[in-house]
């Protein structure tokens, strides 16, 4: 016998999503209970391991010419962002500017992957970029809480899209999460998934964990692989607007969840930690952590991105400094 | 078993000697040299007052940083709360004399007399340039005449974060000359105390903390003049460079780095005679490091 699902199409998960999560966690069924005994069952975090091995990656040190590969690398992975609710139409098209020639007066520095604005300034954004291959990202569901019915998320997300935004960055309903209500999580990704792929879009969607708000790095990994289950195409550490946002333990569980997952399925699923990265040593402790966790696979913007604003100057600066030999400073760069 | 108390209170009294390793000051913190670098400094005749840390490239980064940290503050405090911050600053000195007195006769090799003139002196020309602090605007700024019905004014700017090299010879009294005038008028800095005469610089530092002086407005590099130097006569978050206490030969290359990132810049004429630090100083050491900013205001009809 086949259950007709009563909802209207953009809001179910396409079978393939489907398919795929119910052959990964090995159940017919798809409800709280056999997420819950999937996700429960996941080999556990060593918290106190993670953060030593985090440490201890962090203790690398890259000198010359790797160092200005990795700066490099480095901007062209950062996700330049503004979220301020006093952001207007002149501050993203001079973020954009910046988006499209970092380093002023100088033309062989990279361009940042994407611009992540509100879904209002999706048009300006995309506008001021015309003719690069900078992407537009548009943060949607009620970002940063998630705290709105699932038909607001949904058109939120549908108005980013019509919008033309590349890249959706979602957030997680981390309420219903913390209470296990995992079905809920999962169908609400798979649903905006589906949104991204509205009408032959084929915009790409991040899922914000705020593994601020998710206490243990257990419920990380289980929030990732949830993220993963339901079609993410990213899973992204933090909205940058609680005061824990993405450190080096965090990404690390992530990374290693990513890891796991190409092993299981053959899918590389992208890391994307946002928030509190602001030096560019902080930056290249990250790509040595990718390179070590995931593997080298992972070292492309594609697969893994800086959500930042203030980083995008120190690692401009970090790379005057390599090409001049003298410390380069604040006065030299743009203050966006 | 251990000798009875009793036994002990009749033998001679000998301490063990509390030997000093002292660290530099950056951020109103007293870190250790991120090099791990020490030396030892030793008075006239050769006998070891103590180890102080030797800075490195990565220190001189760090105060930097520490200096610019400060900067907005500190230039936005009122002049007349600066002059007071700063007599603040001399009556802890002066609390201090005895050690001041100890290490400028030590270090110098002059007797105590003469150390405690220097001393007394450093005291006074700090408080002499905190008085400074709600007077010079009126000396080098003020309402300019003009052709036409507008108010033009000129007002003198801090500058931002100077770096100073402060004199060899004298440990104090020509420290003192070097530091209070850059900070008097909002300046941040960034000092390298002399080379082989540093404790008075670290006994400085140490008044500073204690004192009302916000973290990070005098930061304070112990060690090699011309290793450190170089490294902030190129930085470019450095806006002004003093090089009263530059090694002769550098003193042309280091001025040339400092062009090179726009710097204001105070050097010793080629050849002038090491300055008499007992006479009045004048306010050019001031005025080296301000700006000039002037605005025109319609008067109205």
């Amino acid at each position: 016998m086949t259950v007709v699902d009563p909802r209207p199409a953009g809001e179910r998960p396409t079978a393939a999503t489907l398919t795929l999560a119910r052959r990964v966690i090995n159940s017919a069924r798809l409800d709280d209970a056999a997420l819950r005994g999937f996700l429960h069952g996941l080999p556990g975090v060593d918290e106190v391991g993670a953060k030593a091995r985090a440490a201890g990656l962090a203790t690398r040190s890259i000198k010359t010419s790797s160092k200005a590969l990795a700066l490099d690398l480095a901007i062209s992975m950062v996700d330049l962002t503004t979220l301020e609710g006093a952001d207007t139409e002149g501050k993203v098209r001079a973020l954009c500017a910046k988006a499209l020639q970092p380093e002023h007066a100088n033309t062989d520095c990279p361009r940042v992957a994407a611009v992540c604005v509100y879904n209002d300034l999706v048009p300006v954004a995309l506008h001021a970029l015309r003719g690069s291959d900078v992407k537009v990202a548009a943060v949607a569901t009620a970002f940063p809480s998630g705290r709105a019915s699932r038909a607001v998320k949904l058109t939120d997300t549908a108005e980013a899209i019509r919008a033309g935004a590349h890249e959706i960055d979602m957030v997680i309903d981390r309420g219903a999460f913390l209470a296990g209500r995992y079905l809920q999580v999962f169908e609400e990704i798979a649903a905006v998934a589906e949104a991204c792929r509205a009408d032959g879009a084929r915009a790409h969607l991040k899922v914000i964990l705020e593994t601020g708000e998710l206490v243990t790095l257990d419920n990380v990994r289980r929030a990732s692989f949830l993220a993963m289950l339901a079609g993410a195409d990213f899973v992204k550490t933090s909205t940058g607007k609680v005061p824990v946002a993405a450190t080096l333990p965090v990404t690390l569980v992530m990374l290693e969840a990513v890891r796991d997952w190409h092993r299981q399925t053959g899918i590389r699923i992208g890391v994307k930690p946002a928030g509190g990265i602001r030096s560019a040593k902080d930056a290249l402790k990250y790509l040595v952590t990718v390179a070590e966790t995931a593997g080298p696979e992972w070292l492309t913007p594609d697969r893994f991105r800086f959500g930042a604003s203030t980083l995008l100057n120190d690692l401009l600066m970090q790379r005057r400094k390599l090409a001049m030999g003298h410390y380069a400073g604040p006065d030299y760069v743009t203050i966006d | 078993m251990m000798a009875k108390s009793g036994s002990a209170a009749n033998a001679p009294e000998t301490r063990l000697e509390a030997r000093k390793t002292y660290k530099l000051f950056i951020g109103g913190k007293f870190p250790r040299s991120e090099s791990g670098r020490s030396y030892v400094i030793s008075d006239r005749s050769g006998r070891f007052l103590a180890n102080v840390a030797q800075g490195s490239r990565k220190d001189a980064r760090d105060a930097v940083v520490a200096a610019r940290a400060a900067f907005p503050n500190w230039s936005g405090a009122t002049a007349y709360n600066r002059g007071q911050v700063l007599y603040r600053v001399a009556e802890v000195m002066e609390g201090r004399r005895a050690q001041f007195v100890d290490e400028v006769s030590a270090l110098e090799g002059i007797g105590r007399k003469e150390a405690e003139r220097a001393v007394g002196a450093a005291v006074d020309r700090w408080i002499w340039y905190a008085g400074w602090s709600d007077k010079i605007a009126q000396i080098v700024g003020g309402a300019n005449p003009v052709a036409g019905p507008y108010f033009n004014l000129s007002v003198p700017e801090p500058t931002g974060v100077v770096a100073v090299l402060a004199p060899q010879d004298s440990a104090l009294l020509g420290l003192v000359s070097v530091i209070a005038p850059v900070i008097v008028t909002g300046n941040s800095a960034i000092v390298i105390a002399s080379e082989e005469r540093p404790l008075p610089a670290i006994t400085l530092s140490e008044a500073l903390a204690t004192s009302d002086v916000p973290s990070g407005v005098v930061n304070v590099l112990t060690g090699r003049t011309a290793e450190i130097a170089e490294h902030l006569a190129t930085h470019e978050d450095v806006n002004g460079l003093d090089l009263t206490g530059a090694p002769g030969d550098l003193v042309t290359s280091l001025a040339a780095a400092a062009a090179g990132t726009l710097k204001r810049l105070w050097a010793p004429s080629p050849g002038a005679p090491t300055p008499d630090w007992l006479s009045v100083p004048g306010i050019g050491r001031m005025t080296a490091f301000l700006e000039t900013k002037t605005v025109w205001h319609p008067k109205g009809q």
